[in-house]
């Protein structure tokens, strides 16, 4: 058996289910994950060898041909790209003589594009062999080239490099109301499951991870459901472009979101909890082992918990692979069960057939601390802020053209208008409220309300201000839905690609009337038709761009006639750069009209 | 639709609305599941009586309560209002089979499966004339190191019927899925990557299920004309409803 493998599989008791955390060990071990560890892989774990090969290629951060020694993805959101993280990025390939996607030649180094990495309010941004370099410039770039032609492991890179920063600009009640470890497990224990569950309830929390589902109503339909075990699973697989408010929250409030974990199962009945963490937040790892390490020691997790006879809860952390889809709670579920992330088909739903099939409450990270403030302050307490429709307060990570980048919680109902004021935002054209899959605002809507009766958002907020070309954010946009389209349904994994290739049409000055109404017949198709709201989403930046900014996509357009999408001109580039030539004989029609 | 036999006391079937038909149907099956066994076509592609519903294609949208879903994953009810030809249903249907013929290297007039194929007879059905979109013409291999089976990966459809009969059916999984989105791929069971170093059998039931010419016999090529193939006969819009009413377990309950 290949070295370190044994190791591997036994550190994770052979069970398949961890399979996406035993090929994350091969890509530690190895750089990649060879078709001959992947045999030995299924045959240890009695798994098909193809179903392996299949969890293997699904995710971004497995490599299944050998790259780089060092590996590199730059964040590719459009808030790094404002940042300027193209250049950054040219400077780094050209040191190197290198393509983006090549592996240089001497086994030294590869480059990739990847997904937010949510470091928005300090990017741009980068991750080294999974690790994020975030706040580059021309300097950081120069000393980590040095630092790749020197050839010092990536551990012992200075440790300044790696430092994440934390930007906390407006705190409300969720992120100024601390918890005593233990106070609110007491809290629940002293008012019972069942009048917890109702608590909850009337708290009229909702969902923080997008959908806005009715916290109480969920738990209480998994604690109804049927079934010797139940689960409780903290979504933190924060993966929406522009968000990176559960790295906060996660990095300085991990005690509070375990307690509402603990809450949750006490609520429901569950002995097991996992935390699902996105790869590209490894450094979250260590504060969150210590804190669970420390809640078991002083009889928070575990056996009978705070003295409570038969209250046994823990938790179980596991890391994702690169996989934004993986934000879809089934998708999340299957793989936690150590399958490529599809989503499943509902009903049923996770309440009653989640992770094993059985029933399971899946919570983002920011709803199960509420969920532990309102199992100690109450629900009346919560309800005190908000909107009739939208209960307590919201974490806004704010990015882009802002002058004050960073975390701002408002009770929900705060004005687009006000958080561009208190970020420092001027000239503002549009904002992005809740990510590429969330609404494009213009200025004339600037007055709406964050809040799931207006402008509902899982978090983010992205300002453009008017000197940027918002063609170009859509299209930032598409590319990002298509690189994270699962494949499993027709609508999405073909239509995100034909979005992708229009808006690059678009872009390149290509495009034509047939591809504006063609980019919105698209979108709405994927709307309509896809399996999760990965899809559904797809097409928001799209048809919110082709309305609310349409001068700019006509703008885009070099004439109303019909123009055919080859360009004769640019298919002898390659001849171009055979012959070494560039001159005015070497192109066909030098005027290109 | 015939009214029982007057011998026992009649218990009538519950029934839901599909276009201008009053569908009966068993509790537990789909709204597809129900329509065939009705006599009533819903295109699909994916969906196969033999199988658990699936819902990738997403080729049987319906307007279901005025939502759009996937007519082999909604479970029938009573009193269900499905709109199968309503035109905005149809255009949903043929933009996802030119999505279909886009993605992949479809040339019908040099396939081995025209006549025979369901991606075919399904546009046929929709009124397909182009594919619309601008082809992506990707990449792909076709593998004919097995002795009796050449895969050909360009008019794959990944409706993973394949894959779902080679594990459930014949206990191999041969076949699976890998890579994701636009560059998702079939892949087989062996670290070569090779068909030929699987065990598949040419009589395993994978080999009966794709509804596209991706798995195909060798050396039987042509045996049947153009134009006296399957859907030369008769319109997949009859054929697969006869099928549906003589095939086991359609009209059964589905996990």
């Amino acid at each position: 058996m290949k070295r370190g493998l044994s190791e591997v599989l036994a550190g994770n008791a052979y069970d398949p289910t961890r399979l996406v955390q035993i090929l994350r060990g091969m890509m530690e071990l190895e750089g990649y994950i060879s078709p001959s560890v992947i045999t030995e892989i299924a045959a240890a774990l009695d798994l098909p060898r193809s179903a392996v090969e299949g969890v293997a290629g699904f995710y971004s951060f497995f490599e299944t041909e050998p790259r780089g020694r060092y590996r590199v993805h730059f964040s590719d959101n459009i808030t790094d790209e404002l940042q300027g993280s193209v250049e950054l990025r040219q400077r780094l390939l050209d040191a190197f003589h290198l393509e983006l996607g090549e592996v240089s030649r001497d086994g030294r180094l590869s480059v990739k594009l990847t997904s937010c990495t949510g470091m928005c309010d300090q990017g741009p941004a980068m991750l080294v062999n999974g690790r994020p370099i975030a706040r580059l410039t021309p300097a950081r770039i120069g000393a980590i080239c040095s630092l790749i032609r020197g050839g010092s492991p990536v551990d012992q890179w200075p440790e300044n490099l790696f430092t994440v920063d934390t930007h906390l600009e407006r705190a409300d009640r969720l992120l100024s109301t601390p918890i005593p470890p233990g106070a609110a497990i007491d809290a629940a224990l002293a008012r019972g499951a069942a009048e917890t569950l109702a608590v909850v309830r009337r708290s009229e929390l909702r969902g923080r991870g997008g959908a806005g589902f009715g916290t109480g109503q969920k738990w209480t339909a998994c604690a109804a459901a049927p079934g010797p075990d139940r689960y409780v699973v903290c979504n933190a697989d924060e993966g929406e472009p522009g968000t990176f408010k559960d790295r906060v929250l996660l990095m300085h409030h991990a005690d509070a979101l375990i307690e509402g974990m603990t809450v949750a199962g006490l609520a429901i009945g569950a002995r097991k909890g996992f935390i699902y963490l996105r790869a590209e937040y490894p450094f979250l790892k260590p504060t969150l082992e210590a804190t669970l390490a420390a809640r078991r020691a002083a009889g928070l997790l575990g056996k009978d918990i705070r003295g409570q006879r038969g209250f046994d809860f823990d938790v179980d952390l596991h890391m994702g692979a690169g996989a934004y889809v993986c934000g879809e709670e089934t998708a999340l579920l299957e793989s936690l069960e150590g399958r490529r992330g599809i989503p499943r088909n509902r009903p049923p739903y996770p309440v009653t057939h989640g992770y094993l099939g059985r029933p399971t409450v899946v919570n983002n990270v920011e709803t199960l601390i509420a969920t532990a403030q309102i199992a100690l302050f109450g629900d009346e307490w919560f309800r005190t802020l908000g909107t009739p429709r939208s209960a307590g307060t919201r974490v806004l990570s704010v990015s882009g053209d802002v002058a004050r980048p960073g975390i701002y919680e408002y009770p929900f109902g705060v004005t687009v208008s006000q958080v561009l004021a208190d970020a420092g935002a001027e000239r503002t054209q549009a904002v992005q409220v809740s990510g590429p899959s969330g609404t494009l605002l213009a200025r004339k809507e600037f007055g709406r309300r964050i809040a799931f009766e207006d402008v509902p958002s899982a978090g983010a907020f992205m300002v453009f201000d008017e000197s940027r070309d918002m063609v170009r954010v859509v299209d930032n946009f598409a590319r990002f839905f298509a690189h994270e389209s699962c494949g499993f349904c027709t609508p999405c994994r073909v239509g995100t690609t034909l979005v992708k290739q229009m808006m690059g049409h678009l872009v390149a000055g290509q495009g034509s009337r047939r591809h504006l109404k063609d980019l919105a017949r698209v979108s709405k198709v994927m709307k309509q038709t896809s399996q999760c709201g990965l899809g559904g989403t797809a097409g928001n930046p799209i048809l919110d761009g082709l309305e609310k900014f349409e001068p700019a996509f006509y703008g885009r357009l070099p004439s109303l006639e019909v123009r055919p999408v080859f360009d004769l001109d640019a298919s002898l580039a390659p001849a171009r750069e055979a012959t070494g030539r560039d001159d005015a004989g070497a192109h066909l029609d030098p005027e290109r009209g | 639709m015939m009214p029982p036999t007057p011998t026992a006391a009649p218990v009538p079937r519950p029934t839901f609305q599909l276009d201008d038909h009053q569908v009966p149907f068993t509790p537990g099956q789909t709204v597809i599941q129900a329509a065939l066994a009705a006599g009533i076509y819903i295109p699909h592609l994916c969906h196969h009586p033999d199988f658990a519903p699936h819902g990738s294609c997403k080729v049987c949208t319906c307007r279901i309560n005025g939502r759009m879903a996937t007519s082999c994953t909604f479970p029938a009810a009573e009193g269900l209002q499905v709109e199968s030809e309503a035109p905005e249903v149809q255009a949903l249907r043929r933009d996802l089979v030119q999505f279909l013929f886009t993605e992949g290297n479809h040339f019908c007039p040099s396939c081995e499966q025209s006549g025979d194929c369901k991606l075919q007879a399904v546009a046929y059905d929709l009124g397909l004339l182009t594919g619309h979109y601008n082809p992506l013409f990707p990449d792909r291999p076709v593998d004919a190191s097995h002795s009796d089976v050449l895969l050909d990966t360009n008019r794959c459809i990944l409706c993973e019927l394949c894959v779902r009969a080679s594990a459930t059916m014949d206990g191999k999984s041969i076949f699976a899925l890998s890579g994701r989105g636009i560059t998702k791929h079939l892949v087989v069971n062996a670290e070569s990557g090779r068909l030929g170093d699987t065990i598949l059998a040419v009589t395993d039931k994978a080999m009966s299920v794709c509804p596209v010419g991706a798995l195909i016999r060798k050396r039987q090529g042509f045996r049947v004309p153009i134009g006296q193939r399957t859907y030369d006969a008769a319109p997949i819009r009859e054929i697969a409803v006869q099928g549906a009413a003589t095939a086991p377990g359609t009209g059964g309950q589905t996990p």
